[in-house]
Protein backbone atom coordinates (compact mmCIF):
# COMPACT_ATOMS: atom_id res chain seq x y z
CA UNK A 1 0.00 0.00 0.00
CA UNK A 2 1.86 2.66 1.30
CA UNK A 3 5.73 2.70 1.00
CA UNK A 4 7.82 3.50 3.61
CA UNK A 5 11.23 4.96 3.19
CA UNK A 6 14.02 4.04 5.14
CA UNK A 7 14.04 7.02 7.65
CA UNK A 8 10.46 6.30 7.62
CA UNK A 9 11.02 2.80 8.66
CA UNK A 10 13.33 3.76 11.58
CA UNK A 11 11.04 6.21 13.26
CA UNK A 12 8.29 3.43 13.14
CA UNK A 13 10.43 0.61 14.92
CA UNK A 14 11.21 3.47 17.39
CA UNK A 15 7.84 4.62 17.93
CA UNK A 16 6.92 0.84 17.87
CA UNK A 17 9.77 -0.07 20.03
CA UNK A 18 8.08 3.06 22.54
CA UNK A 19 4.49 1.61 22.42
CA UNK A 20 5.66 -2.01 23.58
CA UNK A 21 7.60 -0.01 26.57
CA UNK A 22 4.62 2.22 27.79
CA UNK A 23 2.76 -0.60 27.71
CA UNK A 24 4.91 -3.05 29.53
CA UNK A 25 5.10 -0.59 32.41
CA UNK A 26 1.00 -0.29 32.22
CA UNK A 27 1.45 -3.95 32.78
CA UNK A 28 3.87 -4.40 35.48
CA UNK A 29 1.81 -1.18 37.77
CA UNK A 30 -1.21 -2.81 37.11
CA UNK A 31 0.27 -6.06 38.16
CA UNK A 32 2.56 -4.83 41.21
CA UNK A 33 -0.05 -5.36 43.72
CA UNK A 34 -0.57 -9.36 43.01
CA UNK A 35 3.30 -10.15 42.59
CA UNK A 36 3.81 -8.01 46.39
CA UNK A 37 1.66 -10.05 47.30
CA UNK A 38 2.97 -13.49 46.46
CA UNK A 39 6.55 -12.22 47.04
CA UNK A 40 5.36 -11.21 50.82
CA UNK A 41 3.63 -14.91 51.04
CA UNK A 42 7.31 -16.48 51.14
CA UNK A 43 8.73 -14.03 53.69
CA UNK A 44 9.23 -14.93 56.96
CA UNK A 45 6.99 -12.79 59.44
CA UNK A 46 9.82 -10.87 60.72
CA UNK A 47 11.13 -9.70 56.90
CA UNK A 48 7.53 -8.65 56.07
CA UNK A 49 7.18 -5.14 58.17
CA UNK A 50 9.99 -3.76 57.93
CA UNK A 51 10.96 0.14 56.47
CA UNK A 52 12.33 0.01 53.57
CA UNK A 53 10.47 -3.20 52.41
CA UNK A 54 12.11 -5.73 51.56
CA UNK A 55 13.15 -7.20 48.27
CA UNK A 56 16.20 -9.56 49.15
CA UNK A 57 15.63 -12.18 51.66
CA UNK A 58 15.75 -16.00 52.30
CA UNK A 59 12.11 -17.21 51.01
CA UNK A 60 10.15 -19.62 53.24
CA UNK A 61 7.50 -22.22 52.88
CA UNK A 62 6.20 -21.71 56.77
CA UNK A 63 3.45 -19.26 56.20
CA UNK A 64 1.98 -21.26 53.43
CA UNK A 65 2.05 -24.71 55.31
CA UNK A 66 0.68 -22.66 58.37
CA UNK A 67 -2.78 -21.68 55.93
CA UNK A 68 -2.65 -25.14 54.69
CA UNK A 69 -2.93 -26.40 57.77
CA UNK A 70 -5.90 -24.02 59.19
CA UNK A 71 -8.22 -23.38 55.95
CA UNK A 72 -9.33 -27.23 55.23
CA UNK A 73 -13.42 -26.60 56.70
CA UNK A 74 -12.85 -23.13 54.59
CA UNK A 75 -11.67 -24.38 51.71
CA UNK A 76 -13.90 -27.59 51.78
CA UNK A 77 -17.00 -25.14 51.87
CA UNK A 78 -15.59 -23.46 49.26
CA UNK A 79 -15.38 -26.00 46.71
CA UNK A 80 -19.01 -27.21 47.71
CA UNK A 81 -20.63 -23.73 47.58
CA UNK A 82 -18.79 -23.30 44.10
CA UNK A 83 -19.22 -26.66 42.30
CA UNK A 84 -22.94 -27.03 43.72
CA UNK A 85 -24.39 -23.83 42.56
CA UNK A 86 -22.38 -24.20 39.24
CA UNK A 87 -23.79 -27.22 38.61
CA UNK A 88 -27.68 -26.25 39.65
CA UNK A 89 -26.47 -23.02 37.14
CA UNK A 90 -25.76 -24.82 34.41
CA UNK A 91 -29.22 -27.95 34.69
CA UNK A 92 -31.72 -24.62 34.92
CA UNK A 93 -30.61 -22.48 32.59
CA UNK A 94 -29.64 -24.67 29.54
CA UNK A 95 -33.37 -25.32 29.30
CA UNK A 96 -34.00 -21.80 30.17
CA UNK A 97 -31.70 -20.41 27.61
CA UNK A 98 -33.74 -23.43 24.77
CA UNK A 99 -36.78 -21.84 25.74
CA UNK A 100 -35.66 -18.06 24.88
CA UNK A 101 -33.75 -18.93 22.01
CA UNK A 102 -34.06 -22.24 19.75
CA UNK A 103 -37.77 -22.56 20.26
CA UNK A 104 -38.77 -19.28 21.80
CA UNK A 105 -41.40 -18.81 24.21
CA UNK A 106 -43.82 -15.28 22.67
CA UNK A 107 -42.51 -12.98 25.30
CA UNK A 108 -39.03 -14.40 25.31
CA UNK A 109 -38.32 -10.53 25.36
CA UNK A 110 -39.52 -9.94 28.48
CA UNK A 111 -38.16 -13.35 30.08
CA UNK A 112 -34.90 -11.74 29.44
CA UNK A 113 -35.06 -8.61 30.97
CA UNK A 114 -37.18 -10.51 33.74
CA UNK A 115 -33.87 -12.00 34.26
CA UNK A 116 -31.43 -9.56 33.94
CA UNK A 117 -33.96 -7.07 35.99
CA UNK A 118 -33.13 -9.58 39.30
CA UNK A 119 -29.31 -8.53 39.30
CA UNK A 120 -30.12 -5.14 39.21
CA UNK A 121 -32.15 -5.51 42.55
CA UNK A 122 -29.40 -5.30 44.87
CA UNK A 123 -29.63 -8.42 47.10
CA UNK A 124 -27.80 -6.08 50.10
CA UNK A 125 -31.39 -4.77 50.65
CA UNK A 126 -32.93 -7.68 51.69
CA UNK A 127 -30.01 -8.66 54.34
CA UNK A 128 -31.83 -8.38 57.29
CA UNK A 129 -34.99 -10.75 55.93
CA UNK A 130 -32.96 -13.16 54.38
CA UNK A 131 -31.44 -13.98 58.11
CA UNK A 132 -34.53 -14.23 58.86
CA UNK A 133 -35.62 -16.50 56.37
CA UNK A 134 -33.15 -18.45 56.98
CA UNK A 135 -33.47 -18.60 60.28
CA UNK A 136 -36.47 -20.00 60.09
CA UNK A 137 -36.01 -22.59 57.48
CA UNK A 138 -33.38 -23.81 59.34
CA UNK A 139 -30.70 -23.32 56.81
CA UNK A 140 -28.99 -20.53 58.37
CA UNK A 141 -24.51 -21.39 58.40
CA UNK A 142 -25.22 -23.98 56.12
CA UNK A 143 -23.87 -24.62 52.56
CA UNK A 144 -27.07 -25.94 51.03
CA UNK A 145 -28.37 -22.01 51.95
CA UNK A 146 -25.22 -20.48 49.96
CA UNK A 147 -25.37 -23.47 46.86
CA UNK A 148 -29.27 -21.65 46.88
CA UNK A 149 -27.88 -18.36 46.92
CA UNK A 150 -25.12 -18.31 44.63
CA UNK A 151 -27.23 -20.54 41.93
CA UNK A 152 -29.92 -17.81 41.94
CA UNK A 153 -26.44 -15.27 41.94
CA UNK A 154 -25.02 -16.56 38.32
CA UNK A 155 -28.69 -17.98 36.99
CA UNK A 156 -29.16 -14.71 35.01
CA UNK A 157 -25.87 -14.50 33.95
CA UNK A 158 -25.82 -18.16 32.43
CA UNK A 159 -29.00 -17.62 31.10
CA UNK A 160 -27.90 -14.65 28.53
CA UNK A 161 -24.47 -16.15 27.95
CA UNK A 162 -25.81 -19.86 27.18
CA UNK A 163 -28.89 -17.93 25.04
CA UNK A 164 -26.09 -16.36 23.18
CA UNK A 165 -24.25 -19.34 22.24
CA UNK A 166 -27.65 -20.97 21.38
CA UNK A 167 -28.00 -18.34 18.54
CA UNK A 168 -25.18 -19.35 17.15
CA UNK A 169 -25.90 -23.16 16.45
CA UNK A 170 -26.59 -23.35 12.58
CA UNK A 171 -30.15 -23.39 11.75
CA UNK A 172 -29.27 -26.26 8.91
CA UNK A 173 -28.83 -28.69 11.30
CA UNK A 174 -31.50 -27.85 14.20
CA UNK A 175 -33.83 -28.44 11.01
CA UNK A 176 -31.77 -31.77 10.06
CA UNK A 177 -32.62 -32.58 13.37
CA UNK A 178 -36.10 -31.94 13.38
CA UNK A 179 -36.36 -33.79 9.62
CA UNK A 180 -35.25 -36.97 11.34
CA UNK A 181 -38.01 -37.07 13.28
CA UNK A 182 -35.77 -35.72 16.91
CA UNK A 183 -38.04 -35.02 19.99
CA UNK A 184 -37.05 -31.76 21.97
CA UNK A 185 -34.52 -34.23 24.27
CA UNK A 186 -32.55 -35.34 21.48
CA UNK A 187 -32.63 -32.13 19.96
CA UNK A 188 -30.52 -30.36 22.90
CA UNK A 189 -28.66 -33.49 23.71
CA UNK A 190 -27.26 -34.69 20.42
CA UNK A 191 -27.23 -31.38 18.45
CA UNK A 192 -27.08 -28.34 20.71
CA UNK A 193 -25.04 -29.17 23.60
CA UNK A 194 -22.02 -30.58 21.55
CA UNK A 195 -21.95 -27.81 19.82
CA UNK A 196 -21.81 -25.62 22.74
CA UNK A 197 -19.74 -27.20 24.67
CA UNK A 198 -17.37 -24.70 24.89
CA UNK A 199 -19.47 -21.98 25.45
CA UNK A 200 -21.00 -23.98 28.72
CA UNK A 201 -17.35 -24.44 29.59
CA UNK A 202 -17.22 -20.89 29.32
CA UNK A 203 -20.15 -20.01 31.29
CA UNK A 204 -19.21 -22.61 34.44
CA UNK A 205 -15.94 -21.45 34.81
CA UNK A 206 -17.62 -17.44 34.92
CA UNK A 207 -20.52 -18.79 37.95
CA UNK A 208 -16.95 -20.27 39.43
CA UNK A 209 -15.39 -17.11 39.85
CA UNK A 210 -18.20 -14.73 41.40
CA UNK A 211 -19.24 -17.82 43.40
CA UNK A 212 -15.84 -18.52 44.77
CA UNK A 213 -15.18 -15.12 45.34
CA UNK A 214 -18.25 -14.08 47.20
CA UNK A 215 -17.94 -12.44 50.80
CA UNK A 216 -21.41 -10.42 51.46
CA UNK A 217 -23.79 -13.52 51.94
CA UNK A 218 -20.80 -15.64 53.38
CA UNK A 219 -19.98 -13.21 56.11
CA UNK A 220 -24.19 -12.55 57.04
CA UNK A 221 -25.49 -15.90 56.57
CA UNK A 222 -22.99 -18.36 57.75
CA UNK A 223 -20.85 -18.58 61.29
CA UNK A 224 -18.29 -22.20 61.00
CA UNK A 225 -20.20 -24.80 59.19
CA UNK A 226 -20.24 -23.05 55.96
CA UNK A 227 -17.45 -20.34 56.19
CA UNK A 228 -15.92 -19.81 52.90
CA UNK A 229 -12.73 -19.19 51.56
CA UNK A 230 -12.95 -15.03 51.88
CA UNK A 231 -14.22 -15.71 55.60
CA UNK A 232 -10.80 -17.72 55.85
CA UNK A 233 -8.82 -15.05 54.73
CA UNK A 234 -10.28 -12.71 57.22
CA UNK A 235 -9.76 -14.77 60.10
CA UNK A 236 -6.20 -14.30 59.42
CA UNK A 237 -6.15 -11.19 60.37
CA UNK A 238 -5.41 -11.43 64.14
CA UNK A 239 -6.33 -8.72 66.09
CA UNK A 240 -2.47 -7.76 67.19
CA UNK A 241 0.86 -9.56 66.40
CA UNK A 242 2.77 -9.15 63.28
CA UNK A 243 0.29 -10.90 60.50
CA UNK A 244 1.56 -9.61 57.32
CA UNK A 245 3.36 -12.62 55.04
CA UNK A 246 0.96 -15.00 56.83
CA UNK A 247 -1.81 -12.88 55.24
CA UNK A 248 -0.08 -13.20 52.24
CA UNK A 249 0.15 -16.45 52.07
CA UNK A 250 -3.33 -17.10 52.38
CA UNK A 251 -4.03 -14.24 49.63
CA UNK A 252 -2.10 -16.08 47.98
CA UNK A 253 -3.54 -19.44 47.94
CA UNK A 254 -7.42 -17.91 47.97
CA UNK A 255 -7.01 -16.31 44.99
CA UNK A 256 -4.74 -18.51 42.59
CA UNK A 257 -7.01 -20.96 41.32
CA UNK A 258 -9.12 -17.99 40.24
CA UNK A 259 -6.45 -16.35 38.54
CA UNK A 260 -5.29 -19.48 37.03
CA UNK A 261 -9.15 -20.41 35.35
CA UNK A 262 -9.28 -16.68 34.20
CA UNK A 263 -5.59 -16.84 32.64
CA UNK A 264 -6.62 -20.19 30.96
CA UNK A 265 -10.21 -18.76 30.22
CA UNK A 266 -9.12 -15.39 28.37
CA UNK A 267 -10.69 -15.80 25.31
CA UNK A 268 -14.07 -16.43 26.85
CA UNK A 269 -13.92 -14.26 29.66
CA UNK A 270 -14.95 -10.97 27.68
CA UNK A 271 -17.82 -13.06 26.07
CA UNK A 272 -18.96 -14.14 29.49
CA UNK A 273 -18.35 -11.08 30.82
CA UNK A 274 -20.73 -9.20 28.57
CA UNK A 275 -23.31 -11.97 28.80
CA UNK A 276 -23.04 -13.02 25.36
CA UNK A 277 -23.61 -9.30 23.91
CA UNK A 278 -19.65 -9.13 22.71
CA UNK A 279 -18.63 -12.58 20.41
CA UNK B 1 -9.36 -12.42 21.35
CA UNK B 2 -10.87 -13.00 18.35
CA UNK B 3 -14.16 -11.37 17.73
CA UNK B 4 -16.76 -14.45 16.08
CA UNK B 5 -18.91 -11.98 14.70
CA UNK B 6 -19.74 -13.98 11.37
CA UNK B 7 -19.08 -17.07 12.94
CA UNK B 8 -22.70 -18.23 12.86
CA UNK B 9 -25.62 -15.67 11.69
CA UNK B 10 -28.67 -16.53 14.44
CA UNK B 11 -31.39 -18.85 13.17
CA UNK B 12 -34.38 -16.87 12.29
CA UNK B 13 -35.96 -18.41 15.01
CA UNK B 14 -39.47 -16.00 14.98
CA UNK B 15 -39.51 -17.35 10.71
CA UNK B 16 -40.15 -21.01 11.84
CA UNK B 17 -44.02 -21.92 11.72
CA UNK B 18 -44.99 -23.47 14.71
CA UNK B 19 -48.56 -24.80 15.97
CA UNK B 20 -49.69 -22.24 18.44
CA UNK B 21 -52.16 -24.46 20.24
CA UNK B 22 -53.00 -23.64 24.12
CA UNK B 23 -50.62 -27.83 24.77
CA UNK B 24 -47.97 -26.40 22.44
CA UNK B 25 -47.54 -23.14 23.98
CA UNK B 26 -46.79 -25.26 27.58
CA UNK B 27 -44.71 -27.31 25.99
CA UNK B 28 -42.47 -24.33 24.97
CA UNK B 29 -42.71 -22.92 28.23
CA UNK B 30 -42.43 -25.89 29.93
CA UNK B 31 -38.19 -25.67 29.64
CA UNK B 32 -38.03 -22.46 30.88
CA UNK B 33 -40.42 -22.51 33.98
CA UNK B 34 -38.01 -24.68 36.31
CA UNK B 35 -35.33 -21.44 36.10
CA UNK B 36 -37.91 -18.64 36.32
CA UNK B 37 -39.83 -20.51 39.42
CA UNK B 38 -36.42 -20.68 40.91
CA UNK B 39 -35.72 -17.16 40.27
CA UNK B 40 -38.85 -15.91 41.61
CA UNK B 41 -39.31 -17.73 44.32
CA UNK B 42 -35.17 -16.75 45.55
CA UNK B 43 -35.16 -14.07 44.61
CA UNK B 44 -38.43 -12.04 44.76
CA UNK B 45 -39.64 -13.38 47.87
CA UNK B 46 -36.66 -12.40 50.39
CA UNK B 47 -38.05 -8.74 48.79
CA UNK B 48 -41.75 -9.04 49.59
CA UNK B 49 -40.77 -10.28 53.04
CA UNK B 50 -38.09 -6.90 53.22
CA UNK B 51 -41.52 -4.70 52.38
CA UNK B 52 -43.50 -6.88 55.23
CA UNK B 53 -40.62 -5.92 57.72
CA UNK B 54 -40.42 -2.53 56.93
CA UNK B 55 -43.71 -1.94 58.49
CA UNK B 56 -42.56 -3.76 61.70
CA UNK B 57 -40.84 -3.14 65.02
CA UNK B 58 -38.41 -5.67 65.12
CA UNK B 59 -35.30 -6.19 66.63
CA UNK B 60 -33.67 -10.25 67.00
CA UNK B 61 -31.84 -9.48 70.50
CA UNK B 62 -35.31 -8.33 71.93
CA UNK B 63 -37.96 -11.51 72.49
CA UNK B 64 -41.74 -11.07 71.31
CA UNK B 65 -41.10 -10.80 67.94
CA UNK B 66 -42.14 -8.21 65.18
CA UNK B 67 -44.85 -6.13 65.53
CA UNK B 68 -46.62 -3.56 63.13
CA UNK B 69 -45.39 -0.59 64.00
CA UNK B 70 -46.99 2.15 60.33
CA UNK B 71 -44.44 4.16 58.76
CA UNK B 72 -42.03 4.28 62.09
CA UNK B 73 -39.30 2.52 60.32
CA UNK B 74 -39.40 4.86 57.37
CA UNK B 75 -39.47 8.71 59.05
CA UNK B 76 -36.71 7.00 60.92
CA UNK B 77 -34.86 6.18 57.82
CA UNK B 78 -35.54 9.45 56.27
CA UNK B 79 -34.38 11.58 59.07
CA UNK B 80 -30.84 8.78 59.69
CA UNK B 81 -28.27 11.45 58.23
CA UNK B 82 -26.11 8.20 58.29
CA UNK B 83 -28.73 6.60 55.78
CA UNK B 84 -28.66 9.86 53.39
CA UNK B 85 -24.95 9.92 53.84
CA UNK B 86 -24.32 6.00 52.86
CA UNK B 87 -26.67 6.75 49.82
CA UNK B 88 -25.03 9.84 48.42
CA UNK B 89 -21.76 8.03 49.00
CA UNK B 90 -22.53 4.82 47.62
CA UNK B 91 -23.43 6.88 43.88
CA UNK B 92 -20.19 8.67 44.39
CA UNK B 93 -18.01 5.69 44.70
CA UNK B 94 -20.06 3.74 41.86
CA UNK B 95 -19.98 6.63 39.80
CA UNK B 96 -16.48 7.57 40.40
CA UNK B 97 -14.66 4.43 39.84
CA UNK B 98 -16.79 3.14 37.10
CA UNK B 99 -16.41 6.43 34.77
CA UNK B 100 -11.94 5.90 36.16
CA UNK B 101 -11.78 2.56 35.63
CA UNK B 102 -13.77 3.27 31.96
CA UNK B 103 -11.20 6.04 31.05
CA UNK B 104 -7.98 4.01 32.14
CA UNK B 105 -9.86 1.23 30.03
CA UNK B 106 -9.77 3.02 26.88
CA UNK B 107 -6.32 3.80 27.58
CA UNK B 108 -5.37 0.21 28.44
CA UNK B 109 -7.70 -0.95 25.66
CA UNK B 110 -5.92 1.50 22.73
CA UNK B 111 -2.28 0.35 23.90
CA UNK B 112 -3.07 -3.47 23.51
CA UNK B 113 -5.10 -2.95 20.30
CA UNK B 114 -1.31 -2.56 18.48
CA UNK B 115 0.84 -5.51 17.84
CA UNK B 116 4.24 -5.31 20.21
CA UNK B 117 6.56 -7.75 21.78
CA UNK B 118 4.77 -9.66 24.32
CA UNK B 119 1.62 -8.31 23.74
CA UNK B 120 -0.13 -11.74 25.45
CA UNK B 121 1.78 -11.25 28.52
CA UNK B 122 1.01 -7.69 29.10
CA UNK B 123 -2.71 -8.67 28.46
CA UNK B 124 -2.53 -11.43 30.89
CA UNK B 125 -1.16 -9.16 33.20
CA UNK B 126 -3.55 -6.34 33.22
CA UNK B 127 -6.50 -8.50 33.25
CA UNK B 128 -5.20 -10.58 36.41
CA UNK B 129 -6.34 -7.94 39.12
CA UNK B 130 -10.06 -8.40 37.95
CA UNK B 131 -9.68 -12.27 38.93
CA UNK B 132 -8.01 -11.76 42.37
CA UNK B 133 -10.54 -12.06 45.18
CA UNK B 134 -12.00 -8.93 46.46
CA UNK B 135 -11.56 -9.76 50.24
CA UNK B 136 -7.44 -11.20 49.04
CA UNK B 137 -7.06 -7.53 47.32
CA UNK B 138 -8.63 -5.39 49.82
CA UNK B 139 -6.73 -7.16 52.90
CA UNK B 140 -3.27 -7.18 50.23
CA UNK B 141 -3.82 -3.66 49.91
CA UNK B 142 -4.91 -3.01 53.49
CA UNK B 143 -1.59 -4.20 54.55
CA UNK B 144 1.72 -5.04 52.66
CA UNK B 145 0.69 -2.23 50.13
CA UNK B 146 -0.81 0.83 51.96
CA UNK B 147 0.34 0.76 55.39
CA UNK B 148 1.73 3.55 56.78
CA UNK B 149 4.73 2.19 58.11
CA UNK B 150 6.05 -1.09 55.65
CA UNK B 151 3.99 -0.84 52.71
CA UNK B 152 5.25 -0.75 49.22
CA UNK B 153 3.47 2.13 48.02
CA UNK B 154 5.18 4.68 50.36
CA UNK B 155 8.35 3.24 49.25
CA UNK B 156 7.87 3.80 46.08
CA UNK B 157 6.69 7.48 46.25
CA UNK B 158 8.65 8.01 48.63
CA UNK B 159 11.20 9.99 46.15
CA UNK B 160 8.59 12.05 45.26
CA UNK B 161 8.52 13.50 49.00
CA UNK B 162 5.61 11.95 49.91
CA UNK B 163 6.39 10.01 53.22
CA UNK B 164 4.75 7.54 55.74
CA UNK B 165 1.11 8.74 54.23
CA UNK B 166 -1.23 6.90 56.56
CA UNK B 167 -3.61 6.32 53.51
CA UNK B 168 -6.58 4.48 54.91
CA UNK B 169 -6.69 7.31 57.83
CA UNK B 170 -6.37 10.21 55.57
CA UNK B 171 -7.64 9.37 52.50
CA UNK B 172 -9.66 6.26 53.15
CA UNK B 173 -12.66 6.72 50.52
CA UNK B 174 -9.91 7.77 47.82
CA UNK B 175 -8.15 4.73 49.10
CA UNK B 176 -10.84 2.09 48.56
CA UNK B 177 -11.93 3.69 45.31
CA UNK B 178 -8.62 3.53 44.05
CA UNK B 179 -8.68 -0.29 44.74
CA UNK B 180 -12.30 -0.85 43.17
CA UNK B 181 -11.04 1.06 39.95
CA UNK B 182 -7.73 -1.68 39.90
CA UNK B 183 -10.39 -4.47 40.40
CA UNK B 184 -12.47 -2.81 37.08
CA UNK B 185 -10.20 -1.55 35.03
CA UNK B 186 -9.60 -4.97 33.06
CA UNK B 187 -13.32 -5.45 33.06
CA UNK B 188 -13.41 -2.19 30.93
CA UNK B 189 -10.18 -2.83 28.99
CA UNK B 190 -11.80 -6.12 27.66
CA UNK B 191 -14.49 -4.90 26.34
CA UNK B 192 -13.02 -1.91 25.00
CA UNK B 193 -10.77 -3.97 23.75
CA UNK B 194 -13.17 -6.25 21.70
CA UNK B 195 -14.95 -3.20 20.61
CA UNK B 196 -11.64 -1.78 18.89
CA UNK B 197 -10.77 -5.37 17.11
CA UNK B 198 -14.44 -5.67 15.90
CA UNK B 199 -13.67 -1.97 13.97
CA UNK B 200 -13.79 -2.95 10.16
CA UNK B 201 -9.71 -2.49 8.74
CA UNK B 202 -10.94 -1.11 5.50
CA UNK B 203 -13.07 2.01 7.13
CA UNK B 204 -9.31 3.03 9.01
CA UNK B 205 -7.97 2.21 5.55
CA UNK B 206 -9.46 4.55 3.60
CA UNK B 207 -9.72 7.32 6.73
CA UNK B 208 -5.71 6.54 6.29
CA UNK B 209 -5.84 7.30 2.55
CA UNK B 210 -8.16 10.53 2.77
CA UNK B 211 -5.18 11.70 4.94
CA UNK B 212 -6.87 11.61 8.34
CA UNK B 213 -4.23 11.86 11.13
CA UNK B 214 -4.13 9.38 13.80
CA UNK B 215 -6.49 11.54 16.88
CA UNK B 216 -9.02 12.58 14.00
CA UNK B 217 -9.39 9.35 13.14
CA UNK B 218 -10.04 8.12 16.43
CA UNK B 219 -12.08 10.52 17.23
CA UNK B 220 -14.44 10.06 14.35
CA UNK B 221 -14.54 6.90 13.63
CA UNK B 222 -13.55 4.52 16.29
CA UNK B 223 -15.41 6.74 19.14
CA UNK B 224 -18.64 6.33 17.92
CA UNK B 225 -18.27 2.41 17.12
CA UNK B 226 -17.09 1.93 20.62
CA UNK B 227 -20.19 3.48 21.99
CA UNK B 228 -22.66 0.82 22.71
CA UNK B 229 -19.48 -0.94 24.38
CA UNK B 230 -18.83 1.46 26.25
CA UNK B 231 -22.26 1.85 27.17
CA UNK B 232 -22.06 -1.81 28.37
CA UNK B 233 -18.90 -1.84 30.23
CA UNK B 234 -20.47 1.46 32.56
CA UNK B 235 -23.92 -0.65 32.73
CA UNK B 236 -22.57 -3.71 34.00
CA UNK B 237 -19.55 -2.55 36.01
CA UNK B 238 -22.37 -0.01 37.96
CA UNK B 239 -24.25 -3.12 38.30
CA UNK B 240 -21.89 -4.73 40.17
CA UNK B 241 -19.70 -1.84 41.85
CA UNK B 242 -22.82 -0.55 43.70
CA UNK B 243 -23.22 -3.61 45.62
CA UNK B 244 -18.99 -2.93 46.45
CA UNK B 245 -19.01 -4.59 50.52
CA UNK B 246 -15.57 -5.99 50.68
CA UNK B 247 -13.40 -3.28 50.42
CA UNK B 248 -15.38 -0.81 52.58
CA UNK B 249 -16.18 -3.70 55.29
CA UNK B 250 -12.44 -5.09 55.37
CA UNK B 251 -10.38 -1.62 53.89
CA UNK B 252 -12.18 0.86 56.62
CA UNK B 253 -14.75 -0.66 57.97
CA UNK B 254 -16.95 1.67 56.92
CA UNK B 255 -14.77 5.09 58.73
CA UNK B 256 -12.60 6.39 59.80
CA UNK B 257 -16.27 7.72 60.85
CA UNK B 258 -18.98 7.36 58.43
CA UNK B 259 -16.51 8.36 55.45
CA UNK B 260 -16.64 5.17 53.56
CA UNK B 261 -19.77 3.70 54.72
CA UNK B 262 -21.92 3.26 51.38
CA UNK B 263 -25.79 0.94 51.47
CA UNK B 264 -24.01 -2.14 51.80
CA UNK B 265 -22.06 -1.61 54.69
CA UNK B 266 -24.46 0.28 56.14
CA UNK B 267 -27.56 -2.19 56.03
CA UNK B 268 -24.75 -4.79 57.21
CA UNK B 269 -24.45 -2.72 60.15
CA UNK B 270 -28.49 -2.15 61.06
CA UNK B 271 -28.78 -5.80 60.77
CA UNK B 272 -25.02 -7.00 62.31
CA UNK B 273 -24.38 -4.71 64.80
CA UNK B 274 -27.77 -3.06 65.38
CA UNK B 275 -29.67 -5.73 65.44
CA UNK B 276 -32.59 -3.70 63.78
CA UNK B 277 -34.46 -5.60 60.60
CA UNK B 278 -37.26 -3.44 60.50
CA UNK B 279 -34.92 -0.52 59.91
CA UNK B 280 -32.74 -2.23 57.57
CA UNK B 281 -35.90 -4.02 55.48
CA UNK B 282 -37.07 0.04 55.38
CA UNK B 283 -33.97 1.04 54.16
CA UNK B 284 -33.61 -1.67 52.17
CA UNK B 285 -36.63 -0.91 49.91
CA UNK B 286 -35.66 2.64 49.99
CA UNK B 287 -32.77 1.53 47.87
CA UNK B 288 -34.84 -1.05 46.00
CA UNK B 289 -37.49 1.92 44.82
CA UNK B 290 -34.41 4.15 44.14
CA UNK B 291 -32.61 1.10 42.13
CA UNK B 292 -35.64 0.73 40.30
CA UNK B 293 -35.95 3.82 38.90
CA UNK B 294 -32.44 3.63 37.57
CA UNK B 295 -32.65 0.19 36.47
CA UNK B 296 -35.40 1.80 34.22
CA UNK B 297 -33.18 3.88 32.26
CA UNK B 298 -30.27 1.15 32.75
CA UNK B 299 -32.59 -1.93 31.05
CA UNK B 300 -33.44 0.46 28.18
CA UNK B 301 -30.18 1.18 27.55
CA UNK B 302 -29.55 -2.71 27.87
CA UNK B 303 -32.34 -3.14 25.23
CA UNK B 304 -30.81 -0.31 22.54
CA UNK B 305 -27.24 -2.09 23.25
CA UNK B 306 -28.37 -5.87 22.73
CA UNK B 307 -30.27 -4.58 19.80
CA UNK B 308 -27.13 -3.04 17.97
CA UNK B 309 -25.18 -6.05 18.89
CA UNK B 310 -27.79 -8.87 17.49
CA UNK B 311 -28.55 -6.27 14.42
CA UNK B 312 -24.57 -6.45 13.51
CA UNK B 313 -24.25 -10.48 14.15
Amino acid sequence: MTTVSAPGRLRQSAGQMGWAIVAWLVGIVFFLPVLWMVITAFKPESAAETWPPKFVFAPTLAEFRLVFSGMGPFLTHSVIATVGSTILVLLLSVPAAYALSVHPVKHWRDGLFFFISTKMLPIVAAIGPLYVIALKTHLLDSIWLLIILYTAMNLPLAIWMIRSFMLEVPSELLEAAQLDGAGRIREIGSVILPIISPGLIATALICVIFAWNELFLAINLTVTNAATMPMFLISSVPQEGLYIAHLSAAATVASVPVILVGWIAQRSLVRGLSMGAIK
Amino acid sequence: MTVLKDLAPPPKVEARPRAVGRRERWLLRLPLMPALIYVVVVTQIPFLVTLWYSFQNYFWDTPGGAKFNGLTNYTTVFKDTNFRGALVRSVVMTASAVILAMILGVAFAVLLDRKFIGRGVVRTLIITPFLVMPAAAALVWTGPMLDPNFGLVNYLLEPFGIHHVAWLSVHALGSVIAVMIWQWTPFMTLIVLAGLQSQPPDTLEAAKVDGAGAFATFRELTIPHLRPYIELGILLGSIYLVNTFDAVRLMANGGPGTSTTNIPFYLYQQVNNAFDVGGAAAAGVVTVILTIIIATFALRMFARVFQFEEAQG
